[in-house]
């Protein structure tokens, strides 16, 4: 009875202290906003409105008709038809296109003669993941184009026999918004627990109030579950608002349960309260918690998977990577929206996160006592 | 209504500063206008120390700021060596020294890197610097910690630095505000020898405020501020000569406790002020101060009462008006009479050392406190006090030896034990953004106090502290002296057996220092057992027995009868209990 009064108004006083001070309440709701909406529109591989230039010698019916399907798709931008060759070096050299295509003057003679015609494409380099996949969707364009020659019989050429036939799962269009988005929940509620949690201990070593509670009968795991509550509260409502955000507002299809949903992320924020804890009981001052919360936070999302294979990396750092917080929640979020996995499937993902917390937790509440000076 | 002292002289030719009709405010957020100084002159000459004296908020802070070109006045002007405030400010800051209360030292920084940084702002030529260092580090006793960390100096050391880093430019003028605040009485001593050696050698003129009374009584003039007006100016014999006949001097009989009888004085009407000063008591009154002691002491005092000499403080006591609720002890409350030395133990370390790395901070210290008695911890910056204290409330593990507080070692006890003390750190620490009755809503639910409980005690505190104006303002906005009241009421609220008070007094303005004193003493006739630190020597005279500590070593221990005997020589029969320390202090130095 005692210990529940006291835990209760450590936590009171916990929510208090963040609710009065503005810039607490700033830190609850401004950067998981700016986030979701950074990450949601900004953060797309999905190429749009590349710039590119065009040098037509031939200026045949053929020609414009190719031109037209590069026009009329989304992902290109005429920005200079050019009338010489001497003009290529300056549009590529300038950035004023990332892309040229140079259609020689005899494209039309040779197709309609049925020779094989080619059209230069020249990419910029300097961006190689544009480049890259922008001749992707060219080739697929200029695939088309035979195709569609061919079945007029203005080509000869019959098409390839071996036709690839390809399909994406879970993600039709492949839109890369969904692998983002849906993600999202797990980052933004890193963010806001990292810094309530990180600064919460610091601020009170700096101001010399956290002598007041030591020297207070409060027990070591009841300060602990004190300053885990507001990050675990504020962590799991954010998390939960752009998860609905993600559906409402980005169109991320939701395939899997609310319960491993909620679960998955009660988790996470709890391993992530453990670590944000653990940074704040190592600091004495509000800038040296701040500082460590951006060491863990950094690499934790840069390791993650969230925009880059954890595959790629070396194997060396995948092992290290293994006690990073955030890789597993990023798999089982995109599990759970686009596979429609149940907690069940998450397991693997949640266990651990739950070793983690079993780490940092104890060993946070244990330096509350003897980190001194 | 000013109320001059003495004559101020006709403006000479030498006046390093002079104030004409100043008045500043500030305005809020809310567009309350509050009055920092309100039509004040005065002068500071060269060569001559000006004290600046008077209670928290009486704008001392705030004039030394307008003088240094920090801020501009509302009306008024400031005229610092010929130059105005103002329109000359950037001048007068390259022919100013000006420390501020803290003192922008880089804590990263070597002792000769900060000086070198504060040479570079203040454009000193290279080819002068290594002469002026040499002085400045001479002067200061820096010269063995060149390639210190500023960080890691004492708290006298620092200042002296900020010292020396306000002096690299040889100025004309320095302006120093309450630079001994927090500083031992030792560094104290060597701080004032620094200025005043310079007021002699280079003839600048100092402006410095201060809250230690005694040091006002040696400058050459003092002016003292309240509420933003002044209130009186004159040099210090001129403050005195209007005090004659109004200080007694209680000495009682031989085994007549002193506390109670002071106490019984305090609270009594026409006494202005009380302290116990070497084992007697000093009393001021308004008027003919040996018939008005003799009409107030208690039925069978059996002592003598004599006319004294009046100090400074003496005279500031008497001109600050008081207002707000005043602490009254219980007058009426017999006396109880204790000893202490039958009461049981209820602190007590053996053999206690600390070591941080290879540094021996606290080197076996072994002393017992008993039930009801006021223990104090004294000793010069550094010497182990605070590190001792923090052993004993569990805050900081010991390296060796053993430590039992109410029969306990409270580091490994388990929590609830840790509710039957109390513990007023230092620095000012309660939350802030909270309000005072959040701040003690949470404390007294935080020692298990139920609803009822809860509501019973806090209004005692309100009542006790005279809080209730302050209820629902933020504590981070209090006053200095009343933040210190919710400190304190805070760490009672539970009804503690064991009370422990880190340097509760520092910062503190005399008033509140006084008051803080009898409360404590009350609570200890209710057989509440106190630690307390602090580095105020005069304070030492309210304890009942004290420790000295020195490079975490026992200088002495006992009552302050006891130490005071210690340094009784020949041409001093009654040394204080500061003459004593330094004694004590110096005569350790000797050995080392």
């Amino acid at each position: 009875m005692n210990s529940l009064r006291r835990i209760l108004a450590l936590i009171v006083k916990e929510f208090i202290l963040i609710l009065k001070d503005p810039k607490s309440r700033l830190i609850v709701v401004g950067p998981p906003l700016i986030q979701f909406f950074v990450f949601g529109y900004a953060a797309t591989y999905d190429l749009k409105n590349v710039r590119y230039a065009v040098l037509d010698e031939s200026r045949g019916a053929l020609s414009r008709q190719l031109l037209a399907r590069v026009e009329g798709s989304d992902t290109f931008e005429l920005a200079r038809v050019l009338s010489s060759e001497k003009e290529i070096d300056e549009v590529i050299n300038l950035e004023e296109a990332r892309i040229l295509l140079h259609i020689g003057p005899d494209f039309e003679r040779n197709l309609q003669g049925g020779q094989p015609a080619t059209v230069q494409v020249i990419a910029d380099g300097r961006n190689p993941n544009v480049a890259m996949v922008a001749l992707g969707y060219l080739q697929n364009i200029v695939g088309q184009f035979n195709r569609v020659l061919a079945a007029r019989g203005v080509s000869s050429r019959a098409g390839p026999s071996l036709q690839l036939v390809d399909r994406a799962w879970f993600n039709d269009n492949l839109q890369s918004r969904w692998f983002m988005v849906s993600a999202l929940g797990g980052v933004i509620s890193m963010v806001v627990v990292m810094i309530l949690t990180s600064l919460s201990v610091a601020r009170e070593r700096e101001f010399g109030t956290f002598d007041q509670l030591l020297v207070a009968p409060f027990t070591p795991g009841e300060i602990l579950l004190g300053k885990s509550m507001p990050g675990l509260l504020f962590g799991l409502m954010n998390a939960l608002i752009f998860s609905a955000g993600a559906v409402w507002w980005f169109n991320v299809p939701f395939r899997g349960t609310v319960s491993a949903l909620v679960l998955s992320l009660l988790c996470f924020i709890v391993t992530m309260v453990g670590m944000g804890l653990l940074v704040s009981s190592f600091s004495m001052t509000l800038q040296q918690g701040l500082l460590g919360a951006f060491v863990v936070m950094m690499p934790a999302v840069v390791l993650s998977g969230l925009a880059t294979p954890i595959e790629n990396m070396p194997h060396w750092l995948q092992t290290m990577d293994l006690v990073n917080p955030v890789r597993y929640i990023i798999v089982a979020l995109r599990r759970i929206f686009l596979e429609g996995a149940d907690v069940a499937m998450i397991w693997p993902q949640l266990w651990p996160l739950l070793i983690i917390a079993g780490v940092t937790l104890p060993s946070a509440a244990w330096l509350f006592r003897h980190r001194t000076q | 209504m000013t109320n001059v002292v003495g004559s101020v002289a006709a403006a000479r030719q030498d006046a390093v500063l002079s104030v004409r009709n100043l008045s500043k405010s500030f305005t809020a957020k809310n567009k309350a206008v509050t009055s920092g100084l309100q039509d004040v002159s005065l002068e500071a000459m060269a060569a001559q120390v000006t004290g600046l004296v008077g209670a928290d908020g009486a704008g001392k802070t705030t004039l030394i700021r307008i003088a240094a070109g920090l801020l501009s006045p509302t009306s008024g002007s400031v005229t610092v060596l010929g130059l105005d405030s103002v329109a000359e400010s950037i001048k007068i800051q390259s022919r100013v020294g000006y420390m501020p209360q803290k003192f922008g030292l880089y804590q990263d920084l070597t002792v000769a890197e900060n000086m070198t940084l504060y040479a570079d702002l203040q454009g000193v030529p290279v080819a002068q610097r290594s002469e002026r260092y040499e002085q400045l580090l001479e002067m200061t006793g820096l010269a063995p910690f060149t390639r210190r960390r500023a960080g890691a100096l004492s708290g006298g050391m620092k200042q002296k630095l900020g010292l020396a880093c306000a002096l690299i430019k040889s100025p004309r003028m320095l302006l120093l505000d309450e630079p001994t605040v927090g500083v031992d009485p030792v560094s104290r001593r060597e701080l004032w020898k620094i200025v005043y050696k310079l007021v002699a050698t280079d003839g600048i003129g100092v402006l410095v405020s201060t809250a230690y009374l005694d040091e006002a009584e040696r400058c050459d003039h003092v002016v003292v501020l309240h509420e933003g007006a002044l209130l009186a100016s004159g040099t210090p014999d001129d403050f005195k000569k209007q005090m004659q006949g109004k200080v007694a001097l209680v000495s009682p009989a031989a085994g007549e406790p002193t506390r109670p009888i002071y106490t019984h004085l305090a609270s009594k009407n026409h006494i202005v002020d009380a302290t116990i000063r070497s084992g007697r008591i000093r009393a001021v009154a308004d008027n003919n101060a040996v018939n008005v002691v003799d009409d107030a002491l208690p039925t069978g005092f059996a002592g003598t009462v004599a006319k004294a000499a009046p100090n400074f403080e003496d005279s500031f006591m008497l001109l600050i008006p008081r207002k707000g609720p005043q602490f009254q002890a219980n007058g009426n409350q017999p006396a109880l009479e204790k000893d202490i030395a039958n009461e049981d133990v209820v602190v007590e370390t053996r053999s206690l050392q600390k070591f941080f790395g290879d540094f021996e901070a606290v080197k076996k210290l072994s002393f017992d406190v008993h039930r009801g008695e006021i223990f104090g911890l004294l000793g010069p910056n550094g010497a182990g006090k605070s590190t001792t204290f923090r052993m004993l409330c569990g805050l900081l593990p010991a390296s060796a030896g053993e430590i039992r507080v109410a029969g306990r070692d409270l580091r490994r006890s388990r929590a609830w034990a840790r509710s039957r003390l109390g513990y007023m750190a230092q620095q000012f620490s309660m939350y802030g953004q909270l309000s005072v009755t959040e701040n003690l809503g949470f404390f007294g639910k935080a020692y298990g106090l139920d609803r009822k409980r809860l509501r019973q005690r806090i209004d005692w505190a309100f009542e006790e502290f005279g809080l209730t104006p302050w209820a629902d303002k933020a504590a981070g906005d209090l006053p200095g002296g009343y933040k210190q009241r919710l400190a304190m009421a805070a760490a009672l609220l539970h009804e503690p057996e064991i009370l422990f008070l880190d340097e509760p007094t520092s910062g503190v303005d005399p008033f509140a220092r006084r008051e803080f004193w009898l409360r404590i003493n009350s609570f200890a006739q209710q057989g509440v057992t106190v630690i307390v630190t602090t580095h105020f020597m005069e304070e030492a005279e309210y304890c009942d027995r004290m420790l000295i500590m020195s490079r975490g070593d026992t200088l002495a221990m006992g009552t302050p009868a006891e130490i005071r005997a210690l340094a009784s020589t020949e041409e001093n029969r009654e040394p204080t209990i500061e003459d004593a320390f330094i004694a004590l202090a110096e005569g350790q130095a000797g050995e080392a």
